[in-house]
C-alpha cells in the first residue's frame, strides 16, 4: 500500500475532463523542465484525489480532486501538455 | 442513479461502538502516503515553534529528549476509514514545548521534512491533546510512519498528526494546509465525520 | 456502464477472474484498464482500477482479482460478489500501456504476480490475431500455488515463450533457487537490448521497479519500457 502507482492509473479520472486520453500526452514539469509522457508520471492516490509527481524531481505536477460528481484538477506544477502526434 | 452492488460494505459496518462513523477496525498499521518518504538523520533533524514576532523556540533530537518524555495509550482514527485502538507512544507534551512561547495567535501550520503542511488550531495542540512523539509501540518511529518524529494530535483525523514534522507556525487566522487545499476538511473532527470539503 | 457479472472462477486461493456483461461497451485493447465503482446500499462509494485480461470488439470483459489483505473492494469482489451482481464501471481506460496485433517486433512482458493480467490480455490478443510478433513472458510468483491463468500458460500458443520465477518455493526439482528476478535472469530469459523490444512491466511497485532499473542497465530504451504499477487496497 506504500508507494505510488503510474500515471497511467489518472486514465479514468481525468476522462472527465478531457476529450483525449491525457495520460498519452507528454507533460512538461514546470519544476525541473523534465518533459515525459503523463503515464510516466508517479501517482499517489488518496481518498478523493491523486497528487501527480514528476518522476525525475518528484514535484507535484498536478493534484486530480474528486468533489462528488465533479473532478477539478490543480495544474499549477505543470509548464505544458501537449498531445503527442 | 447508481448502481447498488448487493453486499458491497457490509464487512465495512462490522465494527463496534467505540468507533467514530463509518469506520473500521485494522490491527495492521497501514501506510498512506503522498509522495516518496523523507529519509532524516536525527543528527540533522530540528523541532521549531515560530510565533507572530518571528522568535523561534527550537529543539534539536537531545533537546527534545531532555524534556518529560510521556507515554501515550490512544485510539487513532485515519480518513480512509481504518481506526486502530490502544495504540502505544511516547513522546513530549505540546504543552510543555509551547511553555516558553510567546504568542496571542490562536491558529497553527504544521510544517514537515519533504514540504508536507497542514493547519491546526492551537487549543487542539494544548491541554494534554498532542504531543511530539517518535516511539510506537516501544519502537522507534518508522520513516513510513512518520520518523524519526511526527505530530500526534489522536483526537482528529490521523492526517492532521502530520508525519516527519519540522515545525509550528503560529498565525493569525486559520489558513488551508496541503491536504486541507486538495480537499481535506479544514478541521477533521472524526465523530463529526468531517473527512472532506 | 452498468456491468453484470456473469460468472467468476477461483483463479489461485486468493484470486479469482470474474466475467462481466457491459452491454454498450466499445471494445478495447490489450493492457487498458476499467474503473469499478461500488455503492453500498448506504451510498457509501469506493473505486478502484482493475487491468482487462481479455480485449477486442465483445461486450464480454474478463477480470481478474487478488485479495488485499486491508483492502475494502478487492475481498468483496474475490469472495463475495455472484454471478447477476452488478458493478459500474467506467472504461476503457489507458491508452499507453497497451499493445495492438498491427504493432511489429519483439514483445518483452515481466509480470509480478497479478501484474499478469492486462499481459495476459496481449497474449490473447496476439494468439486472436494473425500476429507473427515474438512474445516472451517472464512470470514471477512467491509459489506454484500463485500462477494465474495457468492452464493457457503451461500450454502457450506458439510464438510464446513462458519463463517461471518463484520467489518463496518452487515446484519439486526446480533448476532455479527462489528469490526475486534478477538482472542475471533478465539477461538469460528476456529479449535482449539489442533487439530493442518492446517490454512491459507490471506488478506491485517495488518489484516494476526493481525490473525497469535492471533493464535500463542492461542497455534497453527506457522508452521502450513501460510500466504499470498496482497500487494497494
Amino acid at each position: 500500500m506504500a508507494g505510488h502507482v503510474d500515471g497511467n492509473a489518472l486514465a479514468g479520472p481525468l476522462s472527465e475532463l478531457f476529450a483525449f486520453d491525457p495520460t498519452t500526452a507528454s507533460a512538461r514539469c514546470a519544476s525541473c523542465g523534465d518533459t515525459a509522457v503523463l503515464a510516466r508520471a508517479m501517482v499517489y492516490e488518496k481518498p478523493h484525489s491523486f497528487i501527480v509527481r514528476c518522476s525525475a524531481c518528484d514535484a507535484v505536477l498536478m493534484v486530480v480532486l474528486q468533489k462528488g460528481d465533479a473532478t477539478e484538477i490543480d495544474l499549477g506544477g505543470l509548464a505544458w501538455l501537449r498531445t503527442l502526434g | 442513479m447508481a448502481v447498488i452492488s448487493r453486499g458491497f460494505g457490509s464487512r465495512r459496518r462490522e465494527s463496534d461502538d467505540s468507533l467514530p462513523p463509518g469506520q473500521y477496525l485494522t490491527k495492521d498499521f497501514p501506510v498512506l502516503s503522498a509522495g516518496p518518504t523523507p529519509r532524516i538523520d536525527t543528527a540533522d533533524w530540528e523541532f521549531s515553534i515560530t510565533n507572530e514576532t518571528g522568535v523561534v523556540s527550537r529543539w534539536n533530537w537531545e533537546q527534545l529528549h531532555a524534556l518529560p518524555i510521556e507515554d501515550i495509550d490512544t485510539d487513532i482514527h485515519c480518513v480512509t476509514r481504518w481506526s486502530k485502538l490502544g495504540t502505544n507512544w511516547r513522546g513530549v507534551s505540546l504543552d510543555t514545548l509551547f511553555k516558553d512561547v510567546d504568542t496571542v495567535y490562536e491558529h497553527t501550520m504544521a510544517h514537515c521534512y519533504g514540504g508536507y503542511t497542514t493547519n491546526i488550531p492551537l487549543a487542539d495542540l494544548l491541554d494534554g491533546k498532542a504531543w511530539i512523539a517518535f516511539d510506537f509501540d516501544g519502537e522507534d518511529l518508522d520513516p513510513e510512519h512518520g520518523g524519526p518524529a511526527r505530530l500526534l494530535v489522536p483526537h482528529l483525523y490521523f492526517w492532521k498528526s502530520a508525519k516527519w514534522i519540522k515545525g509550528l507556525q503560529m498565525l493569525p487566522q486559520d489558513q488551508p494546509g496541503f491536504w486541507e487545499q486538495n480537499g481535506y476538511n479544514m478541521y477533521g473532527d472524526p465523530w463529526q465525520e468531517q473527512r472532506y470539503w | 456502464m452498468t456491468a453484470t457479472v456473469a460468472s467468476v472462477h477461483p483463479e489461485t486461493a486468493s484470486a479469482r477472474s470474474l466475467t462481466i456483461d457491459v452491454p454498450g461497451w466499445r471494445g478495447n485493447i490489450a493492457g487498458q484498464h476499467v474503473d469499478v465503482r461500488l455503492t453500498a446500499e448506504d451510498g457509501y462509494q469506493a473505486v478502484r482500477s482493475y487491468s482487462l485480461a481479455s480485449s477486442g470488439p465483445g461486450a464480454t470483459l474478463q477480470l481478474a482479482v487478488d485479495r488485499l489483505p486491508d483492502g475494502e473492494v478487492s475481498p468483496y469482489l474475490v469472495d463475495d460478489v455472484l454471478p447477476g451482481d452488478q458493478l459500474e464501471i467506467r472504461g476503457p481506460l489507458g491508452g499507453w500501456f497497451v499493445w495492438e496485433p498491427s504493432l511489429a517486433g519483439s514483445v518483452q512482458l515481466i509480470a509480478g504476480g497479478s501484474g499478469i493480467v492486462p499481459l495476459m490480455a496481449m497474449i490473447r490478443s496476439r494468439a486472436a490475431s494473425a500476429s507473427t510478433s515474438p512474445f516472451r513472458l517472464l512470470y514471477s510468483v512467491r509459489n506454484p500455488d500463485d500462477v494465474f491463468f495457468r492452464a493457457e500458460l503451461e500450454t502457450p500458443t506458439p510464438g510464446l515463450e513462458v519463463t517461471w520465477a518463484y520467489t518463496r518455493a518452487t515446484p519439486t526439482g526446480w533448476p532455479r533457487p527462489t528469490g526475486r528476478v534478477t538482472g542475471d535472469d533478465l539477461s538469460a530469459h528476456c529479449f535482449p537490448a539489442s533487439e530493442n523490444p518492446a517490454v512491459f512491466v507490471c506488478g506491485p511497485t517495488g518489484f516494476v521497479e526493481a525490473v525497469a532499473n535492471a533493464l535500463v542497465l542492461l542497455g534497453h530504451d527506457p522508452a521502450r519500457v513501460k510500466t504499470e504499477r498496482f497500487g494497494g487496497a
